[in-house]
């Protein structure tokens, strides 16, 4: 089946893009895999029905953070040093991995109670009526600019020349 | 025949990627992708219990939605924060940023 398919080969790249960037030692590099990764996210989301998800992802992943981030890598020519680890990096391995059994343990051994009924087609008017409906979740749609003002008049006020 | 358990195997995969990432790396923009790339790995695992246990109420990406706007905050103030560093002591090195160590 098509949907298994793509999802195998979204799955290889995403996971084979999030460990390039956790093990290249070039931070350019590293930043680029972290841009195939969201773009494979993307692709995840569209194999679930999330169709808008998906093109939100796109354009504030891959257009704007990733933008973000290679801009944070220029400013601060910290390229050169690559990018080492520290002395936690076993530690860090064996915590990691002890997460990632643990968390397969249980999710394998939970008995899901999955719905038979078919997912909504276009997801963009129930999210809109969810977002902006009666009884839906317009107070924290109502909050979260309140957020972005703070972040945006936050790093204005970090970055500021004295 | 792709179930929820293979997408929220695939994303404690990328949780632990980000995890290991996160503790282990010096350079703080290292460090910030990996918390990136746990968001991400979250916002998986939440849609797809959205799609596969409540497919019709569709909560999972309304809270993936608001996960994205805290990530957006969260980037543009730690970037901030990393270049702020930067000017000051000339490096991002985590290890060595230990300013509010006493």
């Amino acid at each position: 089946m098509g949907l298994d398919v793509a999802f195998w080969i979204l799955a290889v790249v995403g996971v084979t893009a999030a460990l390039a960037v956790v093990l290249l030692g070039d931070v350019f590099r590293a930043a680029l895999s972290l841009v195939l990764c969201f773009l494979a996210v993307a692709g995840i989301y569209l194999t679930l029905n999330a169709d808008f998800l998906a093109v939100v992802q796109i354009l504030v992943y891959v257009g704007a953070i990733s933008v973000l981030i290679i801009l944070a890598i220029m400013l601060t020519r910290e390229v050169q040093r690559g990018s080492p680890s520290n002395r936690l990096r076993i530690p860090a391995l064996f915590v990691a991995a002890l997460f990632l059994v643990v968390v397969i343990y249980a999710l394998l051994n939970t008995n899901w109670q999955i719905s038979s009924v078919p997912p909504l087609e276009p997801t963009t008017p129930a999210i809109a009526g969810l977002l902006f409906g009666e009884g839906g979740f317009i107070l924290p749609v109502e909050i979260a600019p309140i957020l972005l003002l703070a972040a945006i008049i936050g790093a204005i006020v970090l970055v500021r020349e004295k | 025949m792709v179930g929820l358990e293979h997408y929220l195997i695939l994303a404690a995969v990328l949780f632990a990627i980000g995890l290991y990432g996160a503790l282990a790396k010096r350079n703080a923009i290292i460090i910030l992708m990996s918390i990136e790339l746990m968001l991400n790995a979250v916002n998986i695992a939440m849609v797809a219990f959205s799609r596969y246990i409540v497919p019709l109420q569709l909560t999972g990406q309304i809270f993936a939605i608001f996960v994205m706007v805290v990530a957006a905050a969260e980037v543009a103030v730690g970037l901030a924060i990393i270049i702020a560093i930067y000017r000051h002591h000339k490096t991002i090195d985590a290890t060595k940023i230990d300013l509010m160590k006493w």
